[in-house]
């Protein structure tokens, strides 16, 4: 199946895949035809993870049945082939973020082991006693926990930019955080809990005003919009491929390059060096130098992989559709008595947060399975915005380019549902 | 699947509405607090026991339906039973959610608290009907005021109990 031929030309900001074209792509998705307790399944838990297409899933066996060896080592077929196509991986990944070099892109675990990359590797080099540290509170732990573990290292401070009541980071009071010890950034680029897509552009230009290097975390807007790292102008960027259609045990840091060459080797190991004697051991060039070991090599061709299907598709196809889906799910939740919707800012991705009056949110997640509806309850590891809304959790829906309306209907039904027992 | 309202029955459903032995207790003499860090079900009970008796008791904190009917109805099982007696419930009732007990065919003092039986099936829920008994097995084990969230918490992880 061609998919590119079903996709419609864009057209102003309206969405361009039309129902023929949702169908095909959910052709594409085996999961998508499961039944859950009875019911056809209704995947609305994307932020979470997402589901693979059978393109993806097919050059994971033609990997393991016709090309799988060690990279970087041998001479024999295998590994010269495994080896170009984990490069070739890297190659796509770069034109994925419009990074300059295909040497600033380094696999990891995932967004975690990326961020926990840069606090090592950066953050213990360039980052002592007093310094500051600007996180917003709007952060995944996985963006938190590090820089507090380096800040209890160093004796560093972790400065917070606060948001309104939307869901918003407030600028001015952003802006204000910046004083001369200022040392380091790590701003997520769009919430996972609430959705907000942060003006990551100019807070990043503000940092640089003040000579500080910022990561972008960018594990929810990685597979609904277009990157372009360069123009950003981001020193880090980071994001997990299960969250794009690919598997899970791979990410991807990108580092600009001077960064890169100048920080500490995160784990040492095989691959990373050039030579080692006990005496001394010479690191190899990056992104060899973050890379000690043997990489998940399957994962990294496999996140290849995704990244040429979602391209097919169109990331601008992907955004605008998901636009609508957001638009008609905000509009059919807000409708519903008894229902907030946490998390209202202006620029949104494809995320609805939301709480019934007097049900908590696992109890609403209980029961929306048993109506085949898959959705994330609790406090989506950002307990700091949980506080923030003065909420224990919440129940969040989350949607991808395979989601339709009518699955947003049933989800709207079952929350009737939920209010109709514990009326 | 369990069908839904056999897990949400109505005394689940009222127990979750109006909470019995809400609040907590002046001049308690023991006291925990239950984390569940995965779903943030948060429960403190406190606790007046003299003479290995449980004299009063109640709890505070917030939590899903299952975790807070769960929570009253345990103050009312255990009110005015032994230490003792108390503990024998607690692993009766662990014994139930997680499957290991079948409250219909092995003999026990568990009564209406039967209704709970139905977490079994659903194992991202079983945390949540036994959070308020890990915490009374912690006041009941330890000094006046220790907490047991966090690492310091000398019960097992409620979190890991079902995984």
């Amino acid at each position: 199946m061609k998919i590119e031929t079903v996709v419609k030309e864009m057209n102003g900001a309206r969405s361009s895949l039309d129902q023929t074209s949702i169908d095909k792509i959910r052709g594409d998705f085996p999961i998508l035809g499961l039944q859950v307790s009875g019911k056809p399944l209704v995947y609305l838990d994307n932020a979470a993870s997402s589901q693979m297409p059978q393109q993806v899933i097919d050059r994971i066996v033609r990997y393991q049945k016709e090309e799988h060896s060690n990279i970087h080592r041998a001479v024999h077929y295998l590994s010269e082939l495994a080896t170009s196509e984990f490069e070739a991986a890297r190659v796509k990944v770069q034109h994925f973020l419009n990074a300059k070099e295909s040497r600033e892109i380094i696999f990891t675990r995932g967004t975690t082991e990326a961020i926990n990359l840069v606090m090592h590797g950066y953050g213990r080099a360039f980052i002592g006693k007093g310094d500051e540290i600007i996180l917003s509170g709007l952060e995944h732990h996985a963006n938190i926990v590090p820089w507090q573990m380096l800040a209890e290292e160093k004796g560093a401070v972790i400065r917070v930019i606060p948001m309104n009541d939307a869901g918003e980071l407030l600028v001015d009071k952003y802006e204000a955080l910046f004083t001369a010890k200022t040392k380091f950034l790590a701003l997520t680029h769009v919430s996972n809990a609430l959705g907000t897509v942060n003006p990551v552009k100019a807070m990043v230009a503000f940092a640089h005003k003040h000579g500080v290097p910022v990561l972008l975390d960018g594990a929810q807007a990685a597979p609904h919009q277009v990157l372009d790292v360069q123009d950003l102008n981001c020193d880090f960027y980071a994001f997990s491929g299960h969250k794009m259609c690919g598997p899970t045990g791979i990410g991807v840091l990108y580092g600009k390059a001077h960064l890169l060459e100048k920080m500490q080797p995160y784990q040492g190991g095989g691959d990373m060096i050039l030579s080692v004697t006990f005496e001394k051991t010479i690191y190899n060039v990056i992104p060899s130098k973050f890379e000690a070991g043997t990489p998940p090599i399957m994962a990294a061709i496999a996140l290849g992989a995704a990244i040429d299907y979602l391209g097919r598709i169109g990331l601008d196809n992907i955004a605008a559709y998901e636009h609508e889906l957001l638009d008609y799910a905000t509009m059919r939740v807000a409708a519903l008595p008894g229902v907030r919707i946490i998390g209202t800012a202006a620029k949104k991705a494809a995320v609805l947060s939301f709480e019934i009056k007097g049900v908590h949110p696992h109890d609403v997640g209980t029961i929306l399975n048993s109506e085949g509806i898959a959705i994330r309850t609790g406090h989506h590891c950002a307990q700091p915005v949980m506080q923030r809304f003065c909420v224990p959790a919440t129940a969040r829906a989350s949607f991808a380019f395979y989601n339709t309306k009518q699955e947003i209907d049933k989800l709207v039904d079952g929350i009737r549902k939920v209010q109709e027992m514990f009326s | 699947m369990t069908d839904m309202r056999q897990l949400y029955q109505e005394v689940i459903l009222d127990h979750n509405r109006k909470p019995r032995n809400f609040g907590a207790i002046r001049d308690a003499n023991r006291h925990a607090e239950g984390h569940n860090p995965l779903c943030g079900d948060h429960i403190k009970l406190s606790m007046n026991v003299s003479d290995d008796k449980i004299e009063t008791i109640a709890f505070e904190g917030h939590g899903c339906a299952i975790c807070k009917a769960s929570a009253s109805m345990m103050t009312g099982a255990v009110k005015g039973k032994s230490m003792q007696d108390a503990e024998v419930l607690v692993e009766e009732f662990r014994g139930m959610a997680t499957g290991t007990l079948d409250p219909d065919n092995v003999a026990n003092h568990l009564g209406k608290l039967k209704v709970f039986a139905g977490v079994k099936d659903l194992p991202s829920r079983v945390k949540c009907a036994i959070l308020p008994w890990h915490t009374l097995h912690a006041a009941l084990n330890s000094e006046a005021s220790i907490s047991t969230e966090g690492q310091n918490d000398p019960v097992p992880d409620p979190v890991g109990d079902h995984a």
